[in-house]
C-alpha cells in the first residue's frame, strides 16, 4: 500500500511538471489519472520492488554522478580510438560473475555497462554476464569492477 | 551573465554536434557490427547529453528544462536497453563478433 501511495505521488508530480497549467480542472484530472494508473498497475501486479524500486533511496541517486563521470571518461577514450588513423581496437568478449542478487541490481549493472561507450552487455543472467568490449583493456576493466561494487552497495539500500 | 550562459550553451551545443559526428565517423570506420555499436554509443551518451545540456542552459530555470531532463533520463534508461536487445538479437542470429587473434578469448 505504501508503494502504491508513493507511485501515485511520483506520477502526480510528473503530471504537474509536464503540464505547467495549474487550474483546478487540470490538477483534478492529474489526481484522477495518477490514481487510475496505480489502480491498473496494481491489477497487473506491477507495483513491486521491481516496478517501483523506491526502497533504494539515496544510494541510487549518488550512483548517478559517478556513472556520468565514467560515461564521459570512456566516451572520450572511444572518441580517441575513432579519431586515431590506425584505429587501435582489440575487440574482446569477456564472461564474468556479477555480485548483484536482485533483478534491479543486475539490470542496473548491465545497463551501466552498455551505457558506458566501449562495452556492451550481450548476455545477462543472474551470476553470469557476457560483455563485448572494444579493447582488451576495456574487457579486463569490466570484470570485477568498481561499478560492480557500487551497484552491489546501492541495491542493498546503503 | 546572459552572455556567459550563452557562450557555455553554445560550447555544449557545438560539442554535442561534434561528438555526434565523431560517432557517425566511427560507425563508418569500424570493421564489424558490434564495434560499430560501440561507436554509436558515443552519440547517445556524450552527443545527446551535451546537446540537452546546451538546450537546458538556453531554457534557464523553467519547466522546459525539467522536460529536457526527463528526455535525458528516458534516453539514459532506454538506449542501453535497446542496445542490449540489438546486440543480443545479432548474437542469437549468429553474427560472429570479430575478435582479436590469440589471447584465448572465450566464444559464446
Amino acid at each position: 500500500m505504501l508503494k502504491s501511495a508513493s507511485l501515485a505521488f511520483f506520477l502526480f508530480v510528473f503530471w504537474l511538471l509536464l503540464s505547467g497549467i495549474y487550474e483546478p480542472f487540470l490538477i483534478g484530472a492529474g489526481v484522477f489519472s495518477s490514481v487510475l494508473v496505480v489502480w491498473i498497475a496494481r491489477r497487473m501486479e506491477l507495483v513491486d520492488a521491481e516496478g517501483h524500486p523506491a526502497h533504494l533511496g539515496w544510494g541510487a541517486l549518488t550512483y548517478w554522478p559517478w556513472l556520468i563521470r565514467e560515461i564521459v571518461v570512456s566516451a572520450l577514450a572511444v572518441t580517441r580510438i575513432i579519431l586515431d588513423p590506425k584505429l587501435p581496437i582489440s575487440p574482446t568478449l569477456v564472461r564474468f560473475r556479477p555480485r548483484q542478487k536482485t533483478t534491479v541490481g543486475l539490470v542496473t549493472h548491465a545497463n551501466s555497462i552498455t551505457l558506458t561507450p566501449g562495452t556492451i552487455s550481450m548476455e545477462v543472467a543472474p551470476g553470469e554476464f557476457l560483455v563485448h568490449a572494444l579493447t582488451r583493456e576495456g574487457a579486463q576493466a569490466a570484470a570485477d569492477s568498481e561499478m560492480d561494487r557500487r551497484v552491489e552497495r546501492f541495491e542493498a539500500g546503503r | 551573465m546572459t552572455m556567459l550562459i550563452d557562450v557555455l550553451s553554445w560550447i555544449c551545443l557545438a560539442g554535442g554536434g561534434l561528438f555526434c559526428m565523431v560517432g557517425a565517423a566511427g560507425m563508418l570506420r569500424m570493421p564489424d557490427f558490434y564495434t560499430r555499436m560501440h561507436a554509436a554509443s558515443v552519440i547517445e551518451t556524450l552527443g545527446v547529453g551535451l546537446l540537452l545540456a546546451g538546450l537546458m542552459l538556453q531554457a534557464g530555470l523553467t519547466l522546459v528544462t525539467v522536460k529536457l531532463l526527463v528526455i535525458g533520463l528516458l534516453v539514459m534508461f532506454a538506449s542501453p536497453t535497446a542496445s542490449h536487445a540489438l546486440a543480443r538479437a545479432a548474437m542469437v542470429r549468429g553474427v560472429e563478433p570479430l575478435l582479436e587473434r590469440g589471447e584465448g578469448a572465450s566464444k559464446p
